[in-house]
């Protein structure tokens, strides 16, 4: 349905206002507080032009880029998750009518139609897996997924790895395979347009550029290329369920019960983490309620706790849980591993553990048996 | 779009207590509708709601086929628990379920029962026993053992005594500690299976108490070679959601909430005895 098309970079405006003209917020990467976040996007010019980012492991730096590219760095803090699982929202209200009876009432999600300019492989991959785990079981989750249908998604094919970045070893990058409407690839002198869906290609269509030439496409493929040479984080040979499951008194943990702070930090930043604390929230004359739902971290002790006793007390009970959980269990849950390999959790991590070197030793035992 | 989080009013139409801190309440949907429509299996629970607390699960031990109430009964361990006990006849309250896989009462039809369970008031055991007791064509003999820490923490004696009048239903008890007129055993629920005359190929092992004592009948049934698959049990654990949503009911790959909180040992074999999992 679609060729390649070519969009100078002196005219990446008009895609922004392409987008707004279709109905659309537009929202795109930016420098705020040192570092790359999303916010609303109006201008060109408040993309992180000639910035790149310095990344490893509890480390994360913005730097002066060569280029004058506005894609020229891997990934931030967060990208798209708390836009469609927000970090902390009103499911439902209930109040108390003076004759004793008690109301429920839903909570309304208001959307805007929304365009994303810049996401990444990685997230592409793990919003996927959060519409599967939110909106395919027997109870699709109504917030999630009024806000995932008002998203319209533009990829940026990645030409630059961060050293924490490992997606070559989970499959899930650095080229955008599926899940956007349209993707970009950047060269020095402006954007290869592809369409993945036939509202991407209307947005194209729209802007009227002609069809990128085979040597730009060619240049843009070596830089995707580049990009996955770049990366030297490997992972063990998958499937890791059972072998991780067989780790579980590994001596392993016992190190990690003394290096990790059980911050949360990982899991915070981690794209496909979706665990959740539902609270209640009670008005002063105590007859309205909201139930909160916010993201939750299995390194808070509260997590496992049952009526006077907590599950995971330790830190290796946790630790062991997220990493078990992640790259093995999720297996079954979701039929593949649930790490993308974004390597945020590395970088994120304040003492900065790498969960790619605490697998290869986990693992390692039987794979040699 | 459904909201499946939102609980629906119910109405408490009867409360009972059975102990200091252990009470029964009996609810109904308020809706008539909603209360028309609701169906659950032994070993199901629910998610109960009060108003500026969070939400509790809560096994249902009423018998599936009495549709005119839903019975729960609560031990207080905690603030939603306390307050949940503190309600009369005709307060509202927030309830929605049924959730989860319940006992595999179909699949154990024309096989013997062991049913063990540690602890007072163990609502998922109850329930079962109930449920089998009114059905008993459908089983075979049936072997219920109950276990407390101290014979003072010993309930529903007469309901024991009741269930020892059916033919081919044994009841044994036993308390870790008893006083001086405790008219049965001392010490832990295994002890009587040397006197269980079972045949491991036609019996349906089901159980739920403390992780501990569950750890014990498991492996003692696994000697008496009982195969894996045919021995079941609750489990516990954190949940906000019960819809498979919120992640902290997690026991290795399995959401306790929508997997469970029935497992079969099979199922659970790769977490199982293991600290913290």
């Amino acid at each position: 349905m679609n060729r390649q098309r070519f969009l100078p970079g002196e005219r990446f405006q008009s895609l922004i206002d392409q987008l707004k003209s279709a109905g659309y917020d537009v929202v795109g990467p930016q420098v705020r507080d040192h570092a790359i976040v999303f916010d609303a996007l109006a201008k060109v010019d408040q993309l992180p032009i000639g910035i790149t980012d310095e990344q490893a492991p509890g480390r994360y730096r913005l730097e002066k880029s060569e280029s004058r590219r506005c894609f020229d760095w891997a990934t931030g803090a967060q990208a798209i998750k708390p836009m469609t699982f927000v970090a902390r929202e009103t499911l439902w209200q209930s109040e108390r009518l003076p004759d004793g009876s008690l109301t429920f009432h839903e909570t309304l999600v208001k959307t805007r139609p929304t365009a994303i300019i810049g996401v990444r492989a990685c997230d592409l991959a793990a919003l996927s897996i959060h519409d599967h785990h939110f909106m395919r079981g027997a109870h699709p989750d109504p917030l999630y997924s009024q806000r995932r249908q008002s998203l319209f998604l533009i990829a940026v094919h990645c030409m630059r790895s961060a050293a924490t970045c490992f997606c070559t070893a989970t499959g899930d990058g650095p080229r955008a395979r599926s899940g956007y409407d349209l993707a970009l690839s950047e060269l020095d002198e402006g954007f290869i347009l592809e369409a993945h869906t036939g509202r991407g290609l209307d947005i194209i269509v729209q802007l009227g550029i002609d069809e990128a030439t085979v040597e730009q496409i060619e240049r843009a493929d070596a830089g995707i290329g580049q990009a996955a040479k770049q990366q030297q984080r490997i992972l063990p040979v998958g499937p890791l369920q059972e072998k991780l499951v067989s780790a579980v008194e590994h001596p392993r943990w016992q190190t990690l019960n003394d290096r990790c702070l059980s911050c949360g930090n990982c899991t915070a930043v981690c794209p496909t983490c979706f665990c959740q604390t539902h609270v209640d929230e009670i008005s002063l004359d105590g007859q309205q309620t909201s139930h909160i739902r916010q993201w939750e971290s299995c390194f808070n002790p509260d997590h496992s706790h049952i009526h006077g006793i907590v599950i995971r007390s330790e830190r290796a009970h946790r630790y062991r849980q997220w990493l078990t959980h992640k790259f093995g269990t999720w297996e079954e849950q979701f039929g593949r591993s649930g790490c993308v390999g974004c390597g945020r959790c590395i970088t994120w991590c304040p003492v900065g553990i790498d969960v790619t070197e605490e697998l290869a030793v986990l693992c390692k035992g039987l794979v040699n048996e | 779009m459904n909201n499946p989080f939102m609980p629906h009013e119910a109405e408490v139409i009867a409360r009972h207590d059975e102990t200091a801190d252990l009470f029964s309440l009996q609810l109904r949907f308020t809706d008539p509708l909603i209360h028309s429509q609701y169906r659950f299996v032994p070993g199901q629970f629910n998610m109960l709601y009060l108003p500026g607390m969070s939400e509790v699960p809560i096994s249902i031990v009423s018998d599936p086929d009495d549709v005119h109430i839903i019975d729960h009964t609560i031990r207080k361990v905690g603030s939603v628990t306390s307050n949940l006990g503190r309600l009369q006849v005709g307060d509202r309250l927030g309830l929605r379920g049924p959730y989860g896989r319940g006992w595999p009462v179909v699949d154990a039809e024309n096989t013997d029962l062991v049913i063990v369970t540690g602890g007072l008031g163990c609502a998922p055991s109850v329930s079962l026993i109930e449920y089998v007791l009114r059905r008993q064509a459908r089983y075979g003999r049936i072997h219920i053992i109950q276990g407390v820490k101290h014979s003072s923490d010993f309930i529903w004696r007469e309901r024991y005594d009741l269930w020892r009048q059916y033919p081919n239903v044994e009841v044994w008890l036993t308390a870790d500690t008893g006083d001086t007129l405790w008219p049965e055993r001392l010490g832990p629920v295994t002890q009587f299976f040397d006197q269980l005359d079972i045949d491991p190929k036609q019996t349906s092992v089901m159980m739920c108490g403390p992780e501990g004592m569950m750890k014990a009948v498991v492996h003692d049934m696994q000697q008496r070679a009982v195969p894996g698959k045919r021995i079941w049990f609750s489990m516990e654990r954190n949940m906000h959601c019960a819809l498979g949503s919120c992640g902290r009911c997690q026991l290795g790959a399995k959401f306790v909430c929508k997997d469970g909180p029935v497992f079969n040992y099979d199922e659970l074999a790769p977490y199982w005895g293991h600290k913290g999992v």
